[in-house]
Order: structure tokens, then C-alpha cells, then sequence
């Protein structure tokens, strides 16, 4: 195993993290703001599907997928967030109804789609940076739509942690009760943080089917959406966790393609199931610290607020 | 933005209305997608709904693919009133199907009429093993059983993917990942001629009566219930949240693992890729349509058996896809869980002095 077999391995995990990173800071963000939204996979299912029909129609080609993918992942939040919050109805279970729901409407809308192929997006190399050897190719030769990703990852970051608009939004996730008390706009506030993590969550999906495999195929999302969420148990709500988290997981779903050429001979099937494999021992390692999770674990996450 | 304000008392009216509520929801919704999609409505819900019970086949298909998610569905309302949230048993399904299925294959050609017992009872316990994997995460790791469940559910395809085209493959299957047939010995005798009703549906009969009995009459079930809604309670009256955890899971990978044997023994008849339409997600609206009942989970169960029934009878019959069903299925449960907000809340009432502040 040399270095030249090891670059591709690592510049192709940049793209498998990307959907991940986005969905998975999306669900962050709610899940601070105390709402956790176990719609993920149905959002990115809707936001594939919208995503791919609209580059397909409109010709005007990926971005435009990208955008239509998040504007679709938002309106479908809606469909989580007006029971689940509006009506303080059970979180877990309405996220769930949401996936069905985007199962389904995705696969519906997409019998349409199934013989199209979109051209993709051409990797855009950095000028200067992609030359630095080792690093360049791996870090600063991937799509535009990465670096978007990591763009929003660091912009997200910063409204989380140093702004005022961050600062409201944890204490909401914390104690709704204070925060209603001061007078913020508490369920307003959780409706936003539901939608951004819609809009991240369908921006995820509409990259998968328009950018990384530019195609449509039912359930392509494959999981996606689920490991996004345990990948914020993960990165116990911090974003700069959930990112090394994210290209943890797109290493281990690259590895299944390469394995071959690394020497790896094992049936296709179980290589494909490491990924989901991984999950469960990721959650297995960080929950086994009880005292770790609560001390991170946004105090009011899944309950619901109603104000007297 | 506030829409709600407790009732001083729960409403026992609303919670078996609620689901009435939600199918009129849903029927309204469907209505306008079929508008939507330029069909007649009332043509388009007759399609769906009523005219595939206008023949006796389409009944006897109604109770093929109840009969399944009522069966899962009884053992997920265990763990539900434990609060334990299983929502993989498509994945035990799977294993009680590879399990099952496997004793079929490595006894085929043989006539024993132990063969189908064996396969049962091979079912039972690979659905109950992999629910055990997730109890065991749970308890002995605090690993969140929703996700675990989920992630144990993708394995479980890919193991029967594996299987179907690695060591089990049909050698004279023209490389369809998928084994060979099973021979009559290891398939449920047909209870009515014409129809692909068979004596599986024995099983989720005698499952639903156990099931009642269990729940209104045993002390067991009882604590489970204790268990889920007070915890601390619970555990001063020496009952552990670990137990229910433990059974919970264990019953409901259990009872789905039955129902994967009963599609690879029944209508399916070999492994393959495609033994379950997603039962094991459909049986989580059916115990919550059902409230949790055992007889209310029958008829929640016929009616997401209609649905998919619908689901095929609109693509042969409206040329619209069939996923139809999980659009459907989705806004059953949506419209359900909003409803259910009606049980223990009602519409805010204007406060007059907020108006004036």
C-alpha cells in the first residue's frame, strides 16, 4: 500500500463526508435548539429527488439542483415541524412519519426520473493550494459544491458559538422555560433551526443525486440521513466533532470501493455494511459514557414546549 | 404560534376518535393529490380503497399482507408502552427470514413435517437474537435503540443480500440473487384454494389472543407500562427499566421475526431481496393507529394492508406509481400524531387581557 494508492482513497472520502457534514450540522442545529428531528433520511430523500428533477428540466444544470434540493428539505421540515412543534405532538415518532412520508413521495416523483443522468460538477482544484503535495490533491481538488460545504461548516460554526443569534438558539435547547420567560420567541426560534436543518438535510440529498452519483435511483440515500443523526450523538453537539466525524464515515464508505485495490478481499455486501457497522460501535464507544452525554446533551432535547 | 393549552383532564373521546380523524385527513389529502394529478377524486379514492375488495381475492390479499404487520405490530406495542422505541424490525424480519429460510435450504429434499416447525421456531428466535443485539447496546452501553435498531435493519439486508448471492444462491437461477424454491415441506399449506391465504395466519391469531391476555391480564405487562411512563417509580417498586428494555425488544424481534417466516414460507415462497414491501416500518403506524390495543392493531393492521393493496391497484389501474402507498402510509401517521394532540390538549382560547397588554 503506497501513497499514491492512499491520496484517491482520502480525496474520494472528501466527497463521501459531504452529504454527512451537511445533514448532520443541519440536525446539529435543531438539536440544540432542543427539537430532535429523526426526519433526516426523508428530508434528504426530497431534497435528492427535487434536486435531480430540477437540473434535469430546468437545464440550468447542478447548482441549480443544489438550490432547489434545499428549498425542498426546508418545506418538507414543515411536515415534522407543525405537529411536533405547533402541536407538541411526539418528536421521534413525527420525524419517523416524515421519513416514510419522504420515502415515498421521493420514489413517486422519481418513477419519472429513472433513465436520466445529469453531467455532474468537474472537480475545481484550488490554484496554488491543489499543487501542495499530499495535501493539495486530497483538500483542494474536489467539487465546488465541497468547499460550499465546508464554507457553510465554518459559517455555522461561528453563528453557533460566537453570536448572539447562536447564543439564543442554545438557550432555547437548554431551558425553553428562561428563554420564553425573557421574551424570545421560543417555538419561532425552534421552527427556524428545524427548517435550516431541512434546507441542510435536502442541500445533502440534491448533492448525492446530482453532484456525487448524478443520477436517480429509489433510496439512494441509503442510511445517509440516520448516520447523520448518530454522527451528532457522535460529535456530542459540537460541530468541529461532527466534521471529523463526517470524514471518519466517508473514509469507511470509500473503503468498500477501494478495497480491491488495497488488497481487500471480502464479499461486497459485508464490505458495504461497515459503514452501518460503524455506526453502531461509534455509538456503542461514545454513549457507553453516560456522564459524558448528559453533560453535553441540550438539557430540554425531545421535549416539547407549551407556555402556560 | 401557541395553539394549545392542557386540558385539566385527558380526553378518553379523542383518543379513539383521533384516528378516525386522521383517516378523514388523509382521504381529504389524497383526494386533492389525486386532483393534483388530474384524476377524478372520487374515481381515483374508489380505485384505491373500495374496488380492490370488490372480489374475493382482493380480500383474501387484504388478509396476506394484514396478517404480517398485525403480527409485528403486537409485539412492538410491548416495548411501545415501555417507551422503547424499536423501529428496526424490518431488519429482525430479515433475520427471522435468513433464519428460517436457511433451515429450509440446508433440509431440502427431505419430507420431515418437522421441517416447518423448525423453521418457525428458527424465525422466532433470529428476529428475537437480533432485537437481543439491540437490548444488549442498550442496556449494557446506553446506546440509543432507535438508531441501533436502524442500523442493525441495513445490516440484516446486506447479510441477506450476501446470502442470496454468495452460499445460498440458486446454482440454476440465472445468477438472480435469490435461492432456490422451497419444496412443499418447507412452505405453509394454502387455507383457501385460489388464494394465497395459508396457515401462517393461525400464528398471528393465536400471537394477537396471547398478546391480549398478556396485556390485561398479566402483572408483567403492567410493570412494563409502570416502567415506561415512571421510571423512577418503577425501579421503587424493584422494577428494573432494564427488564423492559430486555423484553420489549426481545418480543418484538421475536413476533417480526415470525412474520419474515411467514413471507419466505408463504406468499414468497425462497429468500430474495424483495420478502417484505416494508412491514416492519408500516407495523409502527399500525400499533400506534391501533393505540396500542391488541384488537384495535387488527383493524389498524387491515388498514394499512388496504393501502398497499390500493398502492397496487393504483398502478395497474390509475397508472400512478405504487409508491403511492408510502405517501399515504406517512400522511396516516402525520395526520395520527398531530390528532393525538388533541388527547391531552385543546385549542388555546383567546385570553381577553392578552389582547389588551
Amino acid at each position: 500500500m503506497s501513497i499514491a494508492q492512499i491520496l484517491p482513497v482520502l480525496a474520494a472520502s472528501m466527497g463521501a463526508a459531504t452529504p454527512l457534514l451537511l445533514a448532520g450540522l443541519g440536525e446539529l442545529v435543531a438539536e440544540r435548539s432542543g427539537v430532535i428531528n429523526l426526519g433526516v433520511e426523508g428530508m434528504m430523500l426530497i431534497g435528492a429527488i427535487a434536486g435531480f428533477a430540477c437540473a434535469v428540466d430546468s437545464g440550468l444544470g447542478a447548482w441549480a439542483g443544489l438550490g432547489a434540493g434545499a428549498v425542498a428539505g426546508a418545506i418538507a421540515s414543515l411536515f415534522f415541524a407543525i405537529p411536533a412543534l405547533s402541536l407538541s405532538a411526539n418528536q421521534s415518532a413525527c420525524g419517523l412519519a416524515l421519513t416514510i412520508f419522504g420515502v415515498g413521495l421521493s420514489a413517486f416523483i422519481g418513477q419519472n426520473y429513472v433513465s436520466y443522468s445529469l453531467p455532474g460538477m468537474q472537480p475545481w482544484p484550488v490554484p496554488g493550494l491543489a499543487s501542495i503535495p499530499w495535501i493539495g490533491p486530497v483538500l483542494f481538488n474536489q467539487a465546488p459544491v465541497v468547499y460550499v460545504a465546508l464554507a457553510l461548516f465554518a459559517v455555522t460554526w461561528w453563528i453557533l458559538a460566537r453570536t448572539r443569534v447562536g447564543l439564543v438558539l442554545r438557550a432555547v435547547g437548554e431551558s425553553p422555560d428562561s428563554a420564553h420567560a425573557i421574551g424570545y420567541p421560543v417555538l419561532l426560534i425552534r421552527y427556524g433551526a428545524v427548517m435550516f436543518g431541512g434546507a441542510m438535510a435536502g442541500l445533502g440529498g440534491a448533492y448525492l443525486s446530482t453532484v456525487y452519483t448524478p443520477l436517480w435511483v429509489q433510496n439512494m440515500t441509503a442510511g445517509r440521513g440516520w448516520i447523520a443523526i448518530a454522527l451528532v450523538v457522535f460529535a456530542s453537539w459540537k460541530p468541529g466533532r461532527l466534521l471529523i466525524g463526517a470524514f471518519l464515515f466517508g473514509g469507511v464508505t470509500i473503503l468498500q470501493f477501494h478495497a480491491q485495490t488495497l488488497g481487500i478481499t471480502v464479499p461486497i455486501q459485508l464490505l458495504a455494511a461497515l459503514p452501518y457497522l460503524a455506526t453502531v460501535v461509534v455509538l456503542v464507544v461514545i454513549s457507553r459514557d453516560k456522564r459524558l452525554v448528559q453533560l453535553n446533551l441540550p438539557a430540554s432535547l425531545g421535549k416539547p414546549f407549551l407556555p402556560n | 404560534m401557541h395553539l394549545l393549552e392542557p386540558r385539566a383532564q385527558s380526553s378518553r373521546k379523542m383518543r379513539w376518535l383521533a384516528p378516525v380523524y386522521a383517516i378523514l385527513l388523509t382521504l381529504i389529502t389524497g383526494a386533492l393529490l389525486f386532483t393534483a394529478l388530474h384524476k377524478n377524486p372520487f374515481h381515483a379514492l374508489y380505485m384505491f380503497f373500495i374496488a380492490p375488495l370488490t372480489t374475493s381475492y382482493g380480500w383474501s390479499e387484504l388478509l396476506v399482507k394484514a396478517s404480517p404487520q398485525i403480527l409485528i405490530a403486537q409485539g412492538l406495542a410491548v416495548g411501545f408502552r415501555a417507551r422503547v422505541y424499536n423501529i428496526g424490525a424490518e431488519g429482525q424480519l430479515i433475520m427471522g427470514a435468513i433464519f428460517g429460510g436457511g433451515v429450509a435450504i440446508m433440509t431440502d429434499g427431505s419430507t420431515s413435517h418437522w421441517i416447518l416447525p423448525m423453521m418457525v421456531i428458527a424465525g422466532a428466535v433470529g428476529g428475537a437474537l437480533w432485537g437481543a443485539l439491540a437490548a444488549w447496546l442498550k442496556t449494557q452501553f446506553n446506546a440509543e435503540e432507535t438508531l441501533t435498531t436502524l442500523m442493525l435493519t441495513y445490516i440484516a439486508t446486506l447479510l441477506m443480500a450476501y446470502m442470496v448471492n454468495g452460499p445460498w444462491r440458486d446454482p440454476s437461477g440465472q445468477n438472480f440473487p435469490q435461492s432456490i424454491m422451497f419444496s412443499d415441506t418447507a412452505t405453509f399449506p394454502i387455507l383457501l384454494e385460489g388464494s394465497r391465504v395459508n396457515v401462517s395466519v393461525f400464528i398471528t391469531l393465536a400471537v394477537v389472543v396471547v398478546f391480549w391476555v398478556f396485556i390485561s391480564k398479566s402483572f408483567l405487562a403492567y410493570q412494563i407500562e409502570v416502567s415506561g411512563q415512571a421510571p423512577a417509580a418503577a425501579r421503587y417498586a424493584g422494577f428494573s427499566q432494564k427488564k423492559s428494555i430486555w423484553l420489549g425488544l426481545c418480543l418484538s424481534g421475536l413476533t417480526a421475526g415470525l412474520a419474515g417466516v411467514g413471507e419466505v414460507a408463504g406468499p414468497v415462497g425462497q429468500l430474495n431481496l424483495n420478502i417484505s414491501p416494508g412491514y416492519g416500518f408500516s407495523a409502527i403506524i399500525v400499533a400506534w393507529l391501533g393505540r396500542l390495543h391488541p384488537v384495535g392493531m387488527v383493524l389498524a393492521g387491515f388498514l394499512m394492508a388496504l393501502i398497499y393493496l390500493g398502492g397496487e391497484a393504483a398502478q395497474v389501474s390509475l397508472q400512478l406509481p405504487s409508491a403511492m402507498t408510502g405517501l399515504f402510509q406517512g400522511m396516516l401517521l402525520i395526520f395520527l400524531l398531530a390528532a393525538d394532540a388533541f388527547i391531552n390538549n385543546r385549542f388555546r382560547r383567546r385570553k381577553r387581557a392578552a389582547r389588551f397588554a
